[in-house]
């Protein structure tokens, strides 16, 4: 099962230069760049765990990127992913936001349905890492 | 000159109507209506008439306008404009006070606006082009339910346009099997699937059971992919207690969008804008019927009016044109009605048929849905011509593919993908589209097998429905 969340999940895995690329896009558009990593990929968690603040003032393709690799080595099994910020009056949201890391072996989602009546069935969308303690779900077997 | 106060008929002219000097305030509603008088009459009396009969007038002088400040409450054409190679058409230019029309309501200023006067006698057609909203009184509109920004945090999807699919065919799946082709459509990477505008409560299939089997297959499609998935359920009914009870089961079933058409009428319209703000539910219309008015260019209504009135009553999506596809749309006409549509201010631009500048204050913008007769192979056409923030939707593009709806879900997917990418890596995505396409299907089997199925299919027709500046044809 491959998470396809993001830009650019229907594509070959980005290389680095590939994602310089994108972060230097990001900051010809006056977007900060800001990195986030999960171990819970469910479809509505909107809070990743945040690498750091915004880079708001880091205008550097390559100081970016650095941030990427720093959190890439300290969180290799997690869901990593670059988002630039659109702060521009009228907008103020996400501009783009593509996954620069996965686990080795992504799981993926148990689909839970409680019959209810009238035929309505109630879903649940449900991680399988999930049922692991956060920080050990996509840890490769002792 | 006539006394104006003498009983009988007296041009509409000299009534008032016409007033070259006139200044139109901060706070008039301004129209553009694209007048043909019949033969001998002339334009000042055929624009003044237009005026008149919009606002106050009727065809003979009464003697109840003196208990008014009629002065104020008549519309008065104040420019006339000859439609250049057209010798008998003119733009007439006209002002409405802001307090002849009731606050927050399509129904009311339409009724003013489009009511009598297209009937009138004296014209041989009428068409509405344009109107310039004063922001006074769009701040009396609700405005969309939800908007393009909140559209996108609620499906957590950012910097691509949308993707979608019509079920097809339109008309006599049963619900179940229904429910197979938004499954497929959505796993394979769509984010959205749609009831086509016809798709109601027929015999073949009622809403309730359609309703339960695509949320089946937009609640898997979500579990195997991870991504957030919506299905635009149709809620379109013959009448508002209907639609509000098909609306209410769209809500307990967790759906992120419902669906009606433009036929409802603009009151309905504006009800359903209310209930899927209060219930957090996207509110998706089909702009089913405006063709009967909006395509010919002599007479009717421009769609750059109706996207502008939707955009007030409150709708967060709606259908504006492909360019490339296969229906109806001149390039730079399509170009105003996006602006329109999504831009917290559009400044006029004959060019794209824009008549004024238009202040939306911040109200929130409604996301475009381009859909009819596009695929794959047109990838970089449709971003160049439709930007981000759209839903592109491919039907046949999708269900169509020879190894299956979720191959062709990815096609598009992929194409799409690889298409933002280039673009955002600077490279001329526009002319370079077919190499960008055939590298990323190097890598994709679906993308290559719908490029050798669509890649060559244009549809390369003039358009009716042209600004009058520069004639573009679609390049395709």
């Amino acid at each position: 099962m491959r998470i396809t969340q993001g830009t650019f999940s229907y594509l070959p895995e980005l290389t680095d230069e590939e994602i310089a690329q994108q972060i230097q896009y990001a900051l010809d558009n006056g977007w900060p760049l800001s990195v986030e990593f999960t171990d819970d990929p469910h479809p509505r968690n909107n809070y990743w765990d945040m690498w750091g603040l915004p880079m708001f003032d880091l205008l550097d393709a390559a100081g970016v990127l650095h941030e990427v690799n720093e959190c890439r080595r300290a969180y290799p099994e997690h869901y990593i992913r670059i988002n630039a910020y659109d702060a521009r009056f009228g907008r103020q949201t996400t501009a783009l936001s593509f996954i620069v890391n996965r686990p080795a072996e992504e799981p993926g989602f148990r689909l839970d349905r409680h019959e209810a009546a009238d035929r309505q069935v109630r879903y649940t969308t449900h991680a399988y890492a999930a049922d692991r303690p956060a920080g050990m779900r996509y840890a490769p077997p002792a | 000159m006539t006394q104006r106060w003498t009983a009988g008929v007296i041009p509409y002219a000299e009534m008032g109507y016409w007033q070259p000097d006139y200044e139109p305030k901060p706070t008039d509603v301004l129209a553009a209506f694209r007048i043909t008088p019949q033969p001998g009459v002339p334009p000042e009396e055929a624009g003044a008439a237009v005026a008149g009969e919009s606002s106050t007038a009727t065809w003979t002088v009464v003697w109840t306008d003196r208990l008014t400040a009629y002065d104020h409450y008549q519309a008065k054409c104040y420019r006339l404009d000859p439609v250049p190679g057209t010798p008998d058409q003119y733009i007439a230019y006209i002002a409405y006070a802001v307090d002849l029309f009731e606050e927050g309501s399509i129904a009311n200023l339409t009724s003013s606006i489009i009511g009598n006067v297209f009937g009138f006698k004296a014209l041989k057609a009428l068409r509405l082009e344009d109107m310039r909203i004063p922001l006074h009184y769009v701040m009396t509109f609700q405005g969309p339910a939800h908007g393009i920004v909140t559209e996108r945090e609620t499906l957590n999807k950012f910097g691509r346009p949308l993707l979608g699919a019509t079920v097809k065919p339109k008309l006599g799946l049963s619900a179940r099997n229904y429910g197979r082709v938004v499954f497929e459509a959505l796993r394979g990477g769509l984010d959205f699937t749609k009831d086509d505008e016809n798709i109601n409560s027929q015999p073949f299939m009622r809403w309730r059971d359609r309703f339960l089997y695509c949320s089946e297959g937009v609640n898997r499609a979500q579990a195997e992919t991870g991504e957030i998935k919506g299905h635009y359920m149709n809620v379109t009914a013959a009448t508002m207690e209907d639609m509000y009870e098909r609306a209410e089961f769209v809500k307990e079933l967790g759906s992120v969008i419902v669906m009606i058409d433009l036929t409802v009428g603009y009151t309905a319209i504006q009800s359903m804008a209310k209930w899927a703000r209060r219930n957090g539910v996207l509110l998706h219309l089909h702009r089913a019927g405006h063709g009967t008015y909006t395509r010919q260019k002599s007479h009717g209504v421009s769609f750059r009016v109706i996207a502008k009135w939707m955009r007030l009553a409150g709708v967060d999506h709606i259908h504006a044109g492909t360019v490339v596809g296969k229906l109806e749309g001149d390039p730079n006409a399509v170009a105003g009605f996006y602006d329109t549509l999504r831009l917290d201010h559009s400044a006029a631009d004959p060019v794209k048929g824009l008549y004024f500048d238009q202040d939306w204050g911040s109200m929130p913008g409604v996301m475009p849905v381009a859909s009819g007769g596009i695929h794959a192979g047109q990838m970089h056409q449709l971003l160049h011509y439709l930007g981000e923030d759209v839903v592109l939707q491919f039907g046949g593009g999708t269900i169509g593919h020879p190894m299956g709806i979720s191959a062709g879900a990815a096609a598009n997917r992929v194409a799409l993908e690889a298409m933002v990418k280039a673009r955002n890596e600077g490279r001329d995505f526009f002319r370079e589209g077919e190499d960008i396409l055939k590298d990323a299907a190097k890598r994709s089997r679906e993308l290559e097998v719908a490029l050798s199925t669509w890649g060559d299919i244009t549809f390369t027709y003039d358009s009716t429905d042209t600004p009058d500046v520069t004639p573009t044809p679609v390049s395709a």
